[in-house]
């Protein structure tokens, strides 16, 4: 019973792994690009740690599996955030069909 | 041309989930190990194509993250432990390195 949870835990992980990579792919822009894949990504790899959890139980790999979930989950949103700063301050035009700049107007009114 | 070209592409990705799914004699294990294959092939596509820096810096954290998921199968794979502790230390290099990047892209200095 716990190998098939486990199973259907990184089934859906690897699920939104596919599904974050064709956004990487097939997206025009850096920031929409960044906005699919980096959530897409994490959501997936953090679901397959936990069908290793689950699989190896509370011995030693789980438990590392878990402190590898919390890390993934206070990382990753900080590195996607240094990216777009990143990526928007060096010039970086937007898409022509997207419809607000809501940091260019807050640097602009400083 | 444009619709071409994305009929090509979603035939070719179709076709291969469609193969490894139906046709390929593995195991179920073996086979999401090749569907994650497929993760990193198109991040390793997008790192060719990219227009700018910036669009390379994302694939680049993509695949670090890629690969802690790669450690974690391979975990469950191989029934050995160490997998686990090397998907801790690729997740930690690979947060210092986007920070890195991001840092380069903004074009300031890194003492800053």
């Amino acid at each position: 019973m716990n190998e098939i949870i486990a199973l259907l835990f990184i089934i859906a992980g690897i699920t939104f792994d596919l599904f974050g990579c064709i956004g990487l792919v097939r997206l025009p822009d850096v920031y929409n690009r960044l906005q699919a894949s980096t959530k897409c990504v994490t959501l997936g790899t953090c679901s397959i740690l936990f069908g290793v959890f689950i699989k190896f139980g509370f011995s030693a790999a789980g438990v590392k599996a878990l402190i590898c979930i919390v890390f993934l989950l206070l990382t990753t949103p900080v590195a996607a955030h240094a990216l777009a700063r990143g990526a928007h301050r060096s010039g970086i035009k937007l898409w022509k069909d997207s419809v607000c700049d809501r940091y260019a107007q807050d640097r602009k009114l400083k | 041309m444009n619709f071409l070209r994305w009929l090509a592409g979603f035939s070719g990705l179709a076709g291969l989930i469609i193969f490894i799914f139906v046709f390929l004699p593995a195991s179920p294990v073996t086979k999401l190990i090749l569907y994650l294959l497929l993760c990193f092939l198109l991040a390793i596509f997008r790192i060719f194509r990219g227009p700018t820096a910036a669009d390379r810096s994302v694939a680049t954290d993509i695949i670090g993250i890629l690969v802690v998921g790669f450690c974690a199968i391979m975990a469950v794979y191989t029934k050995k432990d160490w997998y686990i502790d090397i998907a801790i230390a690729w997740a930690l290099q690979g947060f210092i390195g986007t920070l890195a990047l991001a840092k380069f892209l903004e074009g300031k200095s890194f003492d800053e």
